[in-house]
């Protein structure tokens, strides 16, 4: 459809469909289209949202008013304080798993043949995914933000380092979604994905900083839950977000996220194009 | 002769099972074709071969000219694919999925809006444009599927089981709107598992089992095959359907009997065998309601062509 120059072998039939060559603003405009109707699909099924933003929503009250007491003790200092950073990470990770989900159904339910038997970039679907999940990641980190804030939680530093917390969490989740989009693109079943999805995220989560200080953990787990990246970025957007040390939790962060997209990002896309 | 389907001993195998072994076809530009054969037979296999979906493990396929595994971006300009199963993303409207296929091949954002709008009008889509289209009846699916196919007008189409599932109107709907784009020039590659689908709409028909083509011609060849016409017979009582054939079998003739619709059937090879068969049914003094003969169907064609491989 668009006028290009068109090399094919017959005359006098109408010009082929796509550019001949697909260019830089070509993957970036097919990204984005594709990024709209992810973000579209959003509005089609709220169901996403409920449970990206919702169900953090119930954890942070169950885990403040039943556990936090028993949790928290006598220690100085607000649970709440501590608490909700980590849901904010807990929220993100939670969110992250998607990306492999909705892979795996646009493979399951026929849109992936369609889209991969278009003249577009192998890359604009993966990209388009991506783009729209951090959209969504970031939609929700700040939803949470303002929820923390309506229960109680105050920001003790300042605006600059609240708006690095949430981008340096939108990093850490965008490496998760390229492990959430191997992971979907590895198994073939959507719900099969989504426990995957779920179970390889457990120790992760709780073997954390997320819920619970480290401190009561036995030598073994604490030497794990230290290493943790979820320990990592959690300290970081509590300090960012309360005070505290940064440079070290900040440092790690990155330098796992980077780590794991090293990994990820290629082992996605050469299971996206052997498909 | 543009060839706009050209393959050559094409191979693609899944573990120890040959889905295509050893296909060879050719489709002239414009044509309709029928790829016919019962489940299993090759056909979706050859279909995802044809849109680059699938590399083959040997032979050779091209589309006008390009090489499916070579070029296939070349090839995907060439070509649309309506699945098996509606590709349409349900949870979102009938508008957008034709506004992101436009915006995919490359139409300016306000052009693609308006060409998604005339496409939801010629598919009489445009009242339930807004609407999800998981709320969509099956026609509907159908139609919005191949209006998306449509939207880069494709010189060539797969339909892989277009109508599957639909209701006779539906369907026809289906075919008249197939039928108004290869007369617009497109080349159609159409699968199904229905004689009377390839017989209302293809050119021409290719039958393929277990992998390899059986037989390839027009609808009429493909009949001429397996006899041309068929003789029923039907006595007034059931209970005479077995000395009907026993008649016929002392004329040399093999009738076969078919309880269910109380006939005895008798396919017409020889040209003296009409007469015969009338002489045996006088013999056998039986009471008979009706003699007919008619032109075998396509279906019985079909079931006769694949039997004999079985």
């Amino acid at each position: 459809m668009t006028p290009t120059t068109d090399s094919a072998p017959t005359v006098g039939v109408p010009p082929l469909a796509g550019s001949a060559r697909n260019g830089p603003r070509d993957v970036v405009r097919q990204s984005l289209a594709l990024a709209r109707r992810n973000m579209l699909q959003l509005r089609g099924d709220p169901g996403q949202l409920l449970d990206s933003v919702v169900m953090p929503m119930v954890f942070t009250l169950i885990f403040l008013y039943v556990f936090g007491g028993a949790i928290w003790g006598d220690r100085p200092g607000d649970y709440r304080q501590f608490l909700l950073p980590g849901i904010m990470v807990q929220t993100l990770m939670f969110a992250s798993r998607s990306t492999g989900y909705l892979l795996a159904v646009d493979f399951d339910n026929g849109v992936m043949d369609r889209l991969r038997s278009l003249p577009i970039a192998r890359s604009a679907v993966l990209t388009g995914r991506i783009v729209a999940d951090m959209s969504r990641l970031l939609l929700g980190q700040v939803v949470m933000l303002l929820f923390a804030l309506a229960i109680g939680f105050r920001v003790e530093t300042n605006v600059l380092l609240a708006v690095a917390a949430l981008l340096l969490t939108l990093l850490y989740g965008t490496a998760l979604a390229w492990v959430s989009a191997f992971i979907g693109l590895t198994i073939r079943s959507p719900n099969t994905v989504q426990s995957v999805g779920f179970l390889w995220m457990i120790p992760l989560q709780f073997g954390s900083s997320m819920l619970v200080p480290t401190s009561t953990m036995p030598g073994w787990l604490r030497v794990f839950a230290e290493a943790n990246p979820t320990t990592l970025v959690t300290d970081a957007c509590r300090n960012l977000l309360a005070g505290g040390p940064i440079a070290g939790p900040v440092l790690g962060t990155v330098l796992w996220s980077v780590g794991l997209m090293c990994f990820a990002v290629p082992l996605a896309i050469s299971r996206y194009r052997r498909r | 002769m543009t060839l706009a389907i050209e393959v050559e001993g094409l191979v693609k195998r899944f573990g120890a099972h040959r889905a295509l072994d050893g296909v060879d076809l050719a489709v002239p530009a414009g044509q309709i074709l029928g790829l016919l054969g019962p489940n299993g037979a090759g056909k979706t296999t050859m279909v995802r071969v044809l849109a680059t979906l699938l590399r083959p493990d040997a032979g050779r396929a091209r589309v006008f000219g390009y090489d499916v595994v070579e070029e296939p971006h070349q090839v995907r300009r060439c070509i649309a694919l309506t699945g098996q199963f509606a590709s349409v993303d349900g949870n979102i409207s009938g508008r957008e999925n034709l506004y992101l296929i436009a915006r995919l091949l490359g139409v300016p954002a306000r052009r693609a809006r308006s060409e998604a709008t005339g496409m939801l009008e010629r598919f009489r889509l445009a009242e339930a444009g807004g609407k999800p289209a998981r709320e969509y009846s099956g026609g509907m699916r159908r139609r919005l599927d191949l209006a998306a196919s449509l939207m880069g007008e494709p010189r060539l189409i797969y339909l892989d089981e277009p109508t599957t599932g639909l209701d006779p109107h539906s369907r026809n709907e289906l075919w008249a709107m197939v039928k108004e784009r290869a007369l617009a020039g497109a080349t159609v590659l159409l699968t199904t598992q229905y004689m009377e689908e390839a017989e209302a709409l293809a050119d021409s028909a290719v039958v393929v089992d277990k992998g390899r083509v059986i037989a390839a011609g027009t609808a009429a060849d493909l009949r001429a095959r397996v006899g041309g016409r068929t003789l029923e017979i039907r006595p007034a009582h059931p209970r005479d359907l077995a000395a009907l054939a026993g008649s016929l079998a002392l004329e040399g003739l093999d009738g076969r009997i078919d309880q269910e619709t109380c006939v005895v059937r008798l396919p017409l090879v020889e040209p003296d065998e009409l007469t015969r068969a009338v002489r045996a049914v006088t013999a056998s003094a039986v009471e008979v309601l009706a003699v007919d003969t008619r032109v075998a169907s396509l279906d019985e064609a079909f079931i006769e062509l694949t039997r004999s491989t079985a």
